[in-house]
């Protein structure tokens, strides 16, 4: 298994270093003026040089690529553009709070919906798993901004139940900090509740044609003893799969989420460095989500490895 | 059909399994098609029933509505199914549950499925144990009995295992032991060793044989090959459209079939050591019919050479011949109408000149780091319309040595593979149009080999056109030349394959491995996923075909009746190297390789043909780490101790055109052999090799 996961954490570098030379070449190479870029094309000459000479732009393509390399080494992304302050705890803190954020939506969503898939496969074409596959459809092409505005006017103001903003005063503790993300939480897990609903279903009805389900009900077991044997452990395995890449994307900000709730997560942040063109903030976000990604579906591959002795055998070779 | 047409049954002991007129439909888009006609038939303690018949005819269904373990939209719409008295389509779901853990259970076909995944072996048989009510601890140790029971010698370990991690034939016995856990005194056996190796399958059979009469459960056993029904069953029921058409003993029926279909059915099979060059194998005309087409009177009506206007109008009453032998037939006396195709003069093979040339080729895989010998030293030669049939086991390298001739997989250095005296290049992309034009293949499973977007006209034309050069008219001209050999008519042509059945589909395929007039066809399997009565039409038109084209065939098959009728010289391969090569006469009459000689022994056949039993120990070893000397040596009966271990005896030509890998001269090979077969003895490995191949079947698939 260590074998496995040092394997593993290799091709992560490999990965975040190709990522980190694709960030470069859209930050650095293609635009062939930082300095024209950031400023406009009504800039004098003067201003632009000397922002150039500021930011270092205007040394040879080769050494600005060296450097990123070793700011990517050092976790050391320089100044923001904009603030002049250091980027990379900038992200971190902004990736912190979208993973509170993400991580109540998946803890709502998950258990929510695996359940759901689970009860619908076994109802199968019955009127409760159509009600679920509906229901779930109809939730999931709902866009979370959506969802997220209903929600504030119906459970923030007319009920006046959640506060309707998602940043909780700077001195609140946990319990009050979860009531302030509920409800941006709650948007976020609809929308995954259908997928993560269907794939359980699909994967569990599988299984429950599989020939060992047989073998299982053949041998006199009831079907919840089958179920939480034989069935479970099979279905769930395309799940992980599909939340490992969802917990990825949910890090990342979910932008429209943030900005209903007024919620400084990685999405806005994100979305701020862009139109003030602030590269450092931008290149160590990217950076940043990339090593989430990874991590993601590195714990995924791991459970999988867990689940299925075929994949883990597989693996310690 | 009223009760008093269901056959009247043998008193006397009580049946285990009694099946009443049982009538069964499976719901298609809101609409009953009817699958099961009234089925009839029962099985008492320790007896055990077959029912054969081609697929779609219900037999399976009937299997599963005995353990009542229907599809979702199948429906019981009439009858009653009783084991040991109670009437299981009256039962609630948990008195389904209770039924089926208590006294009812199943081997399925695929073993490897049927086992969970994710679960060690040990805790699966263990649960078998555990529902029964029994503590963890005596159901630990019932399933190392149980293991143990079912042949496997080394239980502790086995029960560590994960199902994948086991061979075939380890698997279906995992899943016999699981089956035998409660004492059932019904087991349906599911085709139990459709897709095992010959060899397995004969250990398997063996292995329930044994068992049943040790458990005396009713065996209510479900095969489309009849030579496992013939081995394994006390009586068989024949089924057609849903309906059994025929029943008797098994020895009785195959013998002396009197229903058309069954004789149909035994007569498309190449028995008896028939060949191409004798006369062609019998065909049943027309399809099963669809799926819930309504068939009133005779079942069999639409396709039965002796039907008239009684058959069309009234319904075959139930016919007793005698012996507990009966048949739903109107016209069982006109049976002897119903002539075999003649004999045809003047086909016997003239040895062509020779095409392909095979000298010294290896093929090595790398799989993480280690070397997997495929083929090793491999020397063969083809004649120009001669068929070479390859046998062997499973792993025995018969598919890679297809695809290294065919260009797909390259040899290892130092091969050599020519036709026509010219050196062919490895790889099949930097062969030119001639080379690739002159060897073509068909594949086991047409649905995959043919372009399901496209027709038949448009799949052969492409064909011609890219093999042949040919434009415009001449394309045209050429598909329907090839149509007509392969008897596929110009409405056939228009259809896509699904449209097509299995049959006319593996025509096709056929049809466009010969779109470029080859030299050689390489046919892996080509009837193997096709019933009887069509393989019977595939394999004629195949020898036809051959006839005319003086094409060669390379034939794979693990069906030695489809080789002895279709090839004129025989190799036998076993983990990547020839064993045995010879004409068919000389590889079927002996003497033999002792490798072939149990291959030949282990086949279930359908005449009960009087053949010594060999009974090989242990798995094929793996090809990553063979045995040292002869490779055969831990599992040959044998064996000569001091000699076989330790040198690999050359291929060596024993006879003329007949070559052999013993060490054991062909003479004392005879004598041995007549020996064994005068006095049917029953041979066995050596324990000492067998315990050294039983531990390193496990250890090597770990």
């Amino acid at each position: 298994m260590a074998r496995f996961i040092a394997r593993r954490l290799l091709l992560a570098l490999v990965t975040l270093w190709l990522l980190a030379t694709i960030v470069f070449i859209i930050t650095n190479v293609l635009p062939n003026d930082v300095g024209r870029t950031i400023l406009g094309p009504f800039a004098p000459q003067e201003t632009v040089d000397a922002l150039n000479e500021r930011l270092g732009t205007n040394r040879p393509i080769l050494i600005r690529y060296v450097d990123s390399l070793r700011g990517l080494v050092t976790l050391d992304f320089g100044d923001s553009f904009v603030s002049g302050k250091e980027v990379f705890p900038q992200v971190i803190g902004a990736v912190g709070r979208s993973a509170k954020l993400a991580g109540l939506a998946l803890l709502i969503t998950i258990p929510i919906s695996i359940a759901a898939g689970l009860y619908a496969a076994r109802r199968r074409d019955r009127p409760a798993d159509r009600a679920i596959v509906l229901l779930g459809v109809t939730l999931s092409s709902i866009p979370e901004f959506v969802t997220g505005t209903i929600l504030v006017v119906v459970v923030g103001v007319q009920l006046g139940w959640l506060p309707v903003l998602a940043t909780a005063p700077a001195t609140a503790d946990v319990l009050t900090q979860i009531r302030f993300l509920l409800m941006p939480a709650l948007a976020m897990a609809i929308v995954y509740f259908g997928y993560i609903a269907r794939m359980t279903r699909a994967g569990t009805i599988e299984v429950l044609q599989a020939d060992y389900t047989r073998t299982a009900l053949m041998k006199g077991l009831t079907i919840g003893q089958t179920m939480r044997r034989h069935v479970l452990r099979n279905a769930l395995v395309p799940t992980v799969a599909v939340i490992a890449v969802q917990v990825g994307y949910l890090f990342g900000g979910i932008i429209a989420v943030e900005k209903i709730f007024n919620y400084n997560g990685m999405g806005s942040t994100m979305l701020f460095a862009a139109q003030h063109k602030d590269l450092p903030m931008l290149t160590a976000g990217v950076i940043v989500i990339g090593i989430v990604y990874m991590v993601a579906t590195l714990i995924a591959d791991l459970i999988m490895a867990w689940m299925n002795p075929r994949i883990r055998l597989e693996a310690e070779r | 059909m009223n009760a008093a047409a269901v056959p009247s049954v043998a008193t006397g002991t009580k049946a285990a399994l009694r099946v009443e007129d049982l009538s069964l439909s499976y719901i298609v888009r809101g609409i009953p098609r009817p699958v099961l006609r009234g089925v009839t038939f029962e099985v008492k303690a320790g007896e055990s029933y077959g029912l054969v018949g081609e697929s779609g005819c219900g037999k399976s269904t009937t299997a599963y509505a005995a353990v009542r373990y229907l599809p979702r939209n199948g429906v019981i719409t009439g009858g009653r199914i009783l084991v040991d008295g109670d009437d299981i389509t009256k039962m609630n779901d948990e008195q389904v549950r209770l039924f089926r853990m208590r006294h009812a259970s199943m081997v399925y076909q695929d073993p490897g499925a049927a086992l969970n995944p994710t679960t060690k072996v040990g805790p699966q048989v263990v649960e078998a144990f555990t529902i029964l009510g029994q503590g963890k601890r005596q159901a630990e140790e019932n399933a190392l009995k149980a293991l143990r029971r079912v042949q496997i010698a080394d239980p502790e370990r086995v029960a560590q295992r994960y199902p994948h991690q086991l061979s075939g034939g380890m698997q279906q016995r995992v899943v016999i032991a699981i089956a035998l856990a409660s004492d059932p005194k019904l087991l349906v056996l599911d085709e139990p060793t459709t897709g095992l190796d010959a060899t397995v399958e004969a250990s398997v059979l063996d292995l329930v044989r044994n068992l049943q009469a040790e458990t005396n459960a009713a065996v209510l056993l479900i095969a489309h090959n009849l030579g496992v029904i013939r081995t394994l069953c006390d009586r068989v029921g024949v089924m057609y459209a849903g309906k059994i058409v025929e029943e008797g003993d098994a020895a009785t029926v195959f013998e002396n079939p009197q229903h058309p279909y069954t004789l149909g059915l035994l007569r498309s099979l190449p028995r008896r050591g028939i060949r191409k060059s004798q006369r062609p194998l019998s065909t049943i005309p027309g399809n099963l019919p669809q799926i819930g087409t309504p068939l009133p009177t005779c079942v069999y009506v639409d396709r039965c050479p002796l039907a008239d206007e009684l058959c069309r109008t009234v319904e075959p009453p139930v016919v007793e011949v005698g012996g507990g032998q009966w048949t739903r037939c109107h016209h069982r006396d006109r049976l002897g109408q119903l002539a075999e195709p003649p004999p045809v003069g003047g086909r016997e093979a003239t040895l062509g000149e020779l095409n392909l040339t095979l000298s010294n080729v290896s093929k090595t895989f790398h799989q993480s780091g280690h070397d997997v010998p495929a083929l090793v030293k491999v020397s063969l030669d083809l004649h120009d319309g001669e068929t070479l049939g390859l046998v062997g086991e499973s792993g025995s390298g018969k598919s890679t040595l297809a695809k290294t001739i065919l260009g797909i997989e390259s040899p290892d250095a130092g091969a050599d593979i020519e036709l026509d005296e010219r050196a062919l290049a490895a790889k099949a992309a930097s062969r030119p149009t001639a080379d690739k034009r002159s060897m073509q293949m068909v594949f086991q499973n047409p649905d995959s080999a043919l372009n399901r977007g496209w027709t038949g006209r448009q799949i052969l034309a492409r064909s011609v056109h890219k093999l042949t050069g040919l434009r415009g008219r001449a394309v045209n001209e050429r598909v329907d030349q090839l149509a007509a050999d392969l008897r596929l008519t110009q409405r056939h042509l228009d259809l896509k394959p699904r449209q097509l059945s299995g049959g006319l589909k593996q025509r096709l395929a056929i049809a466009r491995a010969f779109a470029g007039d080859p030299r050689i066809v390489v046919a892996d399997e080509p009837t193997s996923a096709l019933d009887v009565s069509v393989q019977a039409a595939i394999l004629n038109l195949l020898s036809e075909l051959q006839l005319r084209s003086k094409t060669s065939y390379l034939l794979i098959s693990h069906d030695l009746g489809v080789v002895r009728y279709l090839a004129d010289r025989i190799a036998v391969m076993y983990l990547g190297r020839i064993m045995e090569v010879g004409s068919s006469e000389s590889v079927f009459n002996g003497p033999n390789h002792p490798y072939t000689e149990a291959l030949l022994s282990a086949v279930p056949n359908v005449d009960a043909e009087d053949r010594h039993r060999i009974l090989l120990s242990g798995e094929i070893p793996s090809p990553a780490n063979p045995p040292t000397g002869c490779v055969f040596n831990t599992r040959c009966p044998r064996v000569i101790r001091g000699l076989c271990e330790v040198v690999e005896p050359p291929l060596v030509e024993v006879e003329p055109g007949h070559l052999m890998s013993c060490h054991i001269p062909v003479d004392e090979l005879r004598r041995l052999q007549a020996k064994a077969e005068r006095e049917d003895l029953v041979l066995t490995t050596p324990p000492e090799s067998a315990a050294a191949a039983a531990a390193q079947g496990v250890d090597e698939l770990a």
